[in-house]
C-alpha cells in the first residue's frame, strides 16, 4: 500500500516548498505547525531556491536494500540559495567530481519503488552545476 | 493568435557510443555508424523515467513562458515508456508543476508521434478557448531489445510546449495529420522490447506518412519548401529524416538544427518535438518552420509555425539543447548501460 507520509509530503518533495514565519521571517524545510524561532503558528508558503552548494557530502558504499543498485552513490548537505540546510542525494557525478563549495541544482527524479507491483516515489535530489 | 508561449527540453546526462554497443554484439562499428549516421546516444539514469523527464522539461518550458502553473488547463503527456500501465504520468508531473487540481490530464501513446499528439490537441483546446494554457509533452525511456538495429538508436529525453495566446513564440499557421494501418513497429502488452518489420518500416511506414503529412500541409497551406527557414522530420535515424527532405525539396541547411539524432539518438515521442526544439533556440522572428512527426502504426502530424519577436525575449531563460547535447556528458561501458536499462534479471 502507498505510504501516507508519502503522499502527505509531496508539497515539499516534489515542489520544494517550504514555510516562512510571519512573524520573525525564519524559513522552515519541510515546514513546521510551529516556529522553533519565535512559537507562532503562521506561516507564508514559499519555496526553496532551486539551487544551493555543498557545505558537506559523503559517498555511501554499503547501502539499504532499495538502493544496493546505486551504490556507490554521494549524499550531501546542500544550503539552498535561500539559507536552507537539506540532506539530498547528489546523483549524475563520480566520487572524485564532489567538493565542498561547489554548486548543485535540485532536480526532480524517481526516490524508490514499493517492489514491483507498487507506487513509485518521486521526490528532489540534486546535480552538480 | 494562437501558438506555442514557452517551450523547454530535458536530456539525461548518460551517453553510450555506438562503438559500445557494437562491440557487444559483434557488428561493424564503422559500418553501423555509415547506416544508421548515429554516434551515441542518450541513456537515462537508474532514477529517471518518462515522468521524470517530463517534469524536467516542462520546468524549463515554464521558465520561458513565465506563466502560474495553476493557470494551465490541460496537460498531455505523450509517450511509449509512461512508467505506470494504469495512472496517468501526467498527473505526477502536473503534481510536481503546481499545476493541480484544476487541469485536464491524459496520457498518449502513438509509437514515437505521441508528442505530437500532445501538441496537436493541445493546440486545439487554445484556440477552441476551452483552456487558458495547454502544455503538451513528448518524452521517452526508449525501448530496443539487445543485439536489435534499435539497440543503437533507442535513447531518452524529452520537450515540453506550452499552448496558448498571449506571449506567443511561434505561432501555429497550420496542421495536417495523415493515418493508416500499418503493421510496421509493434509492442504488444506485457513485451519487454518493441518489434518491427526491418526494411518494411521505410518506404511503406516512415516515407509514406512523412511524406504524405508534409506535402499535404504544403498543398493546404501554399508555402513551398524554400519559404522555410527550418524543417524538422522525426529521427528515427541519421539518414531517413536527410532523405525526407530531400526528397521533399528541402536542403540539408534547412534541416540541420533540428537533426539532432547523431549525438542524441532517437528518444521516440520526444524525437521530432526536441529536433523542434534545437530550432526554436536559433529561430529568428519571421522564420517558417516545418515539423512533421512519425509513429509507427502508423501516423505522421504535420505543424507550421512561423515564429515571432518575442522568440528573442524567451530563448536564454533556459538551458538550449545544444549545451544539453554536448555538456556533462557521462559515458557508460555496456554492462553500466545494460544495468542502468534494467535488461539483467536481478533476484527480488
Amino acid at each position: 500500500m502507498p505510504s501516507p507520509t508519502y503522499r502527505r509530503e509531496m508539497p515539499q518533495r516534489y515542489r520544494l516548498e517550504a514555510a516562512k514565519c510571519k512573524k520573525c521571517g525564519k524559513l522552515f524545510f519541510p515546514p513546521r505547525l510551529v516556529c522553533a524561532g519565535c512559537g507562532s503558528k503562521e506561516f507564508d508558503k514559499t519555496k526553496l531556491s532551486e539551487t544551493g552548494t555543498i557545505l558537506s557530502h559523503t559517498m555511501i558504499r554499503v547501502a539499504p536494500a532499495d538502493f544496493a543498485t546505486q551504490v556507490p552513490y554521494a549524499i550531501a548537505i546542500v544550503e539552498s540559495d535561500n539559507g536552507v540546510r537539506v540532506t539530498t542525494q547528489v546523483v549524475d557525478c563520480k566520487p572524485e567530481d564532489l567538493e565542498i563549495g561547489k554548486k548543485v541544482k535540485f532536480i526532480f527524479r524517481k526516490l524508490y519503488e514499493e517492489g514491483h507491483t507498487g507506487i513509485i516515489c518521486y521526490g528532489y535530489k540534486t546535480v552538480l552545476v | 493568435m494562437v501558438g506555442i508561449v514557452g517551450y523547454g527540453s530535458y536530456l539525461p546526462r548518460y551517453r553510450i557510443k555506438v562503438e559500445e554497443i557494437a562491440h557487444q554484439w559483434g557488428r561493424d562499428p564503422v559500418t553501423v555508424k555509415r547506416g544508421l549516421m548515429l554516434n551515441e546516444k542518450t541513456v537515462p539514469g537508474m532514477d529517471e523515467d518518462t515522468i521524470t523527464i517530463s517534469v524536467e522539461a516542462a520546468k524549463n518550458a515554464l521558465k520561458r513562458a513565465n506563466i502560474d502553473p495553476a493557470e494551465i488547463g490541460a496537460l498531455y503527456v505523450g509517450s511509449e515508456s509512461h512508467p505506470y500501465a494504469v495512472k496517468p504520468s501526467g498527473t505526477v508531473v502536473a503534481e510536481a508543476l503546481g499545476a493541480v487540481p484544476n487541469v485536464h490530464i491524459a496520457d498518449y501513446e502513438f509509437a514515437c508521434k505521441a508528442g505530437t499528439e500532445a501538441m496537436f490537441v493541445a493546440y486545439g483546446l487554445v484556440k477552441a478557448d476551452l483552456v487558458k494554457y495547454a502544455l503538451a509533452i513528448g518524452a521517452d525511456t526508449s525501448q530496443g531489445a539487445p543485439g536489435d538495429a534499435l539497440e543503437f538508436s533507442a535513447s531518452a529525453g524529452g520537450s515540453a510546449f506550452i499552448f496558448g495566446k498571449e506571449g506567443v513564440i511561434a505561432e501555429v499557421l497550420d496542421t495536417f495529420s495523415y493515418t493508416t494501418d500499418t503493421p510496421d513497429f509493434w509492442r504488444r502488452e506485457g513485451a519487454f522490447y518493441p518489434l518491427h518489420g526491418g526494411r518494411f518500416t521505410g518506404e511503406p511506414a516512415y516515407f509514406k506518412h512523412i511524406l504524405g503529412a508534409a506535402k499535404a500541409i504544403l498543398d493546404k497551406s501554399g508555402y513551398k519548401p524554400a519559404d522555410f527557414a527550418y524543417a524538422v522530420f522525426h529521427m528515427p535515424n541519421g539518414k531517413f529524416p536527410l532523405t525526407a527532405g530531400k526528397r521533399l525539396g528541402f536542403t540539408k541547411a534547412q534541416m540541420e538544427p533540428g537533426w539532432i539524432v547523431p549525438l542524441m539518438g532517437n528518444t521516440y515521442s520526444g524525437s521530432s518535438p526536441t529536433g523542434f526544439a534545437a530550432t526554436l533556440d536559433i529561430a529568428k522572428p519571421d522564420d517558417l518552420i516545418l515539423l512533421v512527426s512519425f509513429g509507427s502504426g502508423a501516423g505522421s502530424d504535420a505543424f507550421i509555425f512561423k515564429m515571432t519577436k518575442r522568440i528573442d525575449d524567451v530563448r536564454d531563460k533556459a538551458e538550449k539543447l545544444k549545451s544539453m547535447l554536448e555538456n556533462n556528458r557521462i559515458y557508460l561501458d555496456y554492462g553500466q548501460y545494460a544495468k542502468y536499462r534494467g535488461k539483467i534479471i536481478m533476484n527480488e
